[in-house]
This record gives structure tokens, sequence and C-alpha cells, in this order.
């Protein structure tokens, strides 16, 4: 991240860039949005699914190779989110807790509750 | 008053209106039992079949470690209810628990739940529920609690001339099904009964509904119905279940199904709510949706006796 320096009294030139082209214009974007107070957008990357009211939010979910997904348990009871070919298998998650996976290969996942199995969700991965 | 869907009950010429007036009365401890489809009034302190028989006790749903608004005590409350069993009169034989003995299955949630219901200074007969054998599958759940059993926990044994079995089904669950057994248990079954004379009663338990009460909660067994088909010859035979936290029945011939109120928390009635999570209630309710059952067995008569006590009062 670059900062603009002022000395008192004297502006002082922004530092030349040199030909860098479009990655340099993004980032001065981005800090542009930074100083004037907007949020960085989402990484493309993650994903959240909430857990309320015993079904999973969305249901379903399509993501690219490599997202991470992360469920978060917004019920007052626990669930435990368990992928159906045991891909992956969080531990408990209580009021708040939290699992992520990284889908590192395409296909379609079907997950559940291994407490309440008549909550399913899917994942299709792109 | 327990609440039963009056579409589940089937009692011959007995008008269901008439019934159901006579069920109210079951809320303030008198014991009704049912001779040839009939009910009556079965008080158990001044009838000599009584005193011939034997009673004992279910308790379930203690979910020692929940802390959510809905009860923040529930360690309070299964004291309490501890507190009441001592208090009978005659005392029960022995106990039984229906299972989500802990909420998380954690160590210091069993140790508690241990210590409180040891104070009853009764025998206790556990089946798990889902939320005693989360992680691992049911191994700290049957290093506790599985002395005596086979298979993923289940056993059977005989009192008084009562044949008692604890069924698991609240593992291996498939995604989007109901309670499981699996075949290697429901196998087990069908030898367990086979040398039983029908007229020997028989009591189950197990923590989900051995019946499908709410396919869209999850509240049932997907292969009940292969298990009870073994036990359908028998001329009295009662189900004893947990899960739903509130009571519902159900007659179907000899078979009489039963779920039982928690001692922790209740859930919505089927359907009334968006999910069947912790239903918190005003202060001075709470402890008319929480209670035990009392059931007693005299020689001759079936089905058993059962009488379901409120927290409260």
């Amino acid at each position: 991240m670059f900062a603009m320096q002022f000395n008192r009294g004297q502006p002082q030139r922004a530092p030349h860039a040199p030909h860098v082209g479009r990655p340099l214009l993004a980032a001065a974007a981005f800090v542009a949005l930074l100083a004037i107070g907007a949020s960085p957008p989402a990484s493309a990357d993650e994903k959240t699914i909430e857990i309320s009211n015993f079904s999973f939010v969305p249901a379903q979910l399509t993501v690219p190779v490599g997202t991470t997904v992360t469920w978060v348990n917004k019920d007052e009871e626990p669930h435990v989110v368990a992928e159906s070919d045991t891909l992956f298998k969080s531990h408990a998650l209580d009021t708040g807790d939290k699992f992520s996976f990284t889908f590192t290969t395409a296909g379609s996942f079907k997950y559940f509750c291994t407490i309440h199995a008549h909550m399913v969700g899917t994942i299709v991965v792109q | 008053m327990s609440k039963h869907d009056e579409r589940d009950w089937e009692i011959g010429t007995m008008h269901r209106r008439r019934l159901l007036k006579c069920m109210a009365w079951a809320g303030t401890g008198v014991v009704w039992t049912m001779v040839g489809g009939v009910p009556r009034p079965f008080n158990l302190m001044d009838t000599a079949a009584a005193a011939a028989g034997f009673s004992f006790v279910q308790i379930s749903d203690s979910h020692i470690g929940f802390d959510k608004p809905a009860n923040p005590n529930v360690k309070g409350t299964l004291q309490e209810t501890i507190d009441k069993i001592k208090a009978l009169a005659p005392q029960p034989a022995f106990m039984l628990h229906t299972g989500d003995i802990t909420h998380l299955s954690k160590p210091a949630e069993f140790d508690d739940a241990e210590q409180i219901i040891k104070g009853a200074g009764l025998d206790v007969h556990f089946v798990p529920g889902e939320h005693d054998v989360i992680d691992d599958n049911g191994k700290s759940y049957l290093d506790r609690f599985g002395k005596g059993a086979t298979g993923s926990g289940w056993y059977s044994f005989d009192a008084n001339g009562v044949h008692f079995i604890a069924l698991i089904n609240v593992l291996n669950f498939k995604p989007g099904g109901l309670g499981n057994l699996g075949a290697e248990q429901i196998a087990w079954l069908e030898q367990d009964v086979k040398g039983l004379s029908a007229s020997t009663p028989i009591v189950i338990l197990a923590h989900m509904p051995l019946w499908t009460i709410y396919a869209d909660w999850g509240w049932g067994t997907g292969d009940a119905a292969e298990a009870l088909s073994h036990v359908k010859r028998f001329g009295s035979v009662t189900v004893l279940n947990g899960h739903i936290h509130q009571i519902v029945q159900k007659v179907e011939g000899n078979i009489t199904f039963q779920t039982a109120r928690s001692t922790a928390y209740p859930q919505p009635e089927a359907g009334k709510a968006k999910a069947p999570g912790p239903l918190a209630v005003p202060a001075d309710q709470l402890k008319h949706m929480l209670g035990l059952r009392s059931l007693t067995y005299a020689e001759g008569a079936h089905p058993l006796a059962i009488a379901d006590t409120q927290l409260a009062g």
C-alpha cells in the first residue's frame, strides 16, 4: 500500500508510477476505497451457509472449485455437518460455532446433519 | 394434560370425546388402565392387584449441558424430578431413561447426569439419544452405560415376569432419514423374543419414536415396522420413547406407544413451529411441560397402568 505524503506548505509530487498497468491501478482503486471507508469486496472463494431452524440456508449452493464453505450454526440446538460419502464431517457445532471445508474437486456433494438426519443440503462444485 | 393425536386413538366402541374427558384426569396423577379396550380407574393406593404387582419409572431427555433460554437450569429440573421419584410411595423397582441424557455428549455432562440420577438410589436402565452419541459414534456412552449390551448397545432384561427390550435407533442415520435400528439389531430382537410365551408382557424402550409421528421433523424410525413385527404376537406390548419432549400416544392392537415429557425443556407440537427446537415458555408454565412417568404392572392386568406427572406441584 502506498501513501501520499505532504510536507507542510509544500505539496509533494505523487511517486512516479512506472508502466505497470492494471494491477497497480487496481491496487490504487482498492486503497482509495479503503480511504473512503468502503469495505473490501468479499473474497470470491468463500461462501457461508447458515444453519437455522433446522435447515441449511441456502440448501442448494453452486460454487467454483477451490471455494471454502463455512457453516455457521444459528440454532439453539447443536448440529453436525457431514458429507454423505464421508468426505468431511464437523465436530458438534453448538450455537455460534463454525465449520469450514475447502472444495478442491468438482462434483455434487450431498451432506446432512448427523444428529437430525432430515436436514440435508447439496453443494455443486464446478 | 397430555396431548395426543385424536386420529391415532382406536378404542373400539368407547366414544372418543368421553375418553378424552377421562384422560384429563391423568394430569392429577390418577392411574388409568385399560381392560378389554375400556379405560378404568386403577388407584395405586387401594387395589390389592397393585400391591401384588410392581412399578417402575421413566424419565427422558435430561439434556445436561443445555443452557439456553428455554431452561437455563436443566440440572435443577432433573434434580427436582429425582426428588419427586424419591417421594413416590410405593418406591419404584427401577428407573428407565429413554435418552438424550446429555446435550453434547461431553464427559462433564455425563458425569453431572450420572451424579444427579444416582441420587434416586435406583437401578437405572438407559438408552442413548442422538445427543449422547455425537462425535464418537456412541463410544463414551457405551463406556459408561453399555455393560452387558450387544452390538451398538442394545440389550434386554427381565423383571417380575416382564421382558424389557432396550433398542438403539440413533446411530447410522441416513441423510434425510428417520431413526434407524439396522438389520443386525432387528435380527437380534427376533431371536431375543423367540422363546417367550405370548402372554409375557413386553416393554420396549428406544429414544426416537418407533412410529412415524411427523416425518418432516424426523420424528420416527425407518425400520420400526419390521422390528415390531417380531412382537405383534404378544398380548401386551408397551413402547416407551422420548426425543420429542412431549407426550404423544398411539394404540395399535396390543401395542401401546408412548413418548414422554423431557425433564429439561419442551418442544413445539408437530408442525406448529418452523423447527423442533427448544420451546421457550413463560416461567410459570415450564414445569407443567416437564415431568416423569410411573408405570405399574399388575399380574393379569393388560396393558401396564401408566401415570404421567408434571414437574409442577
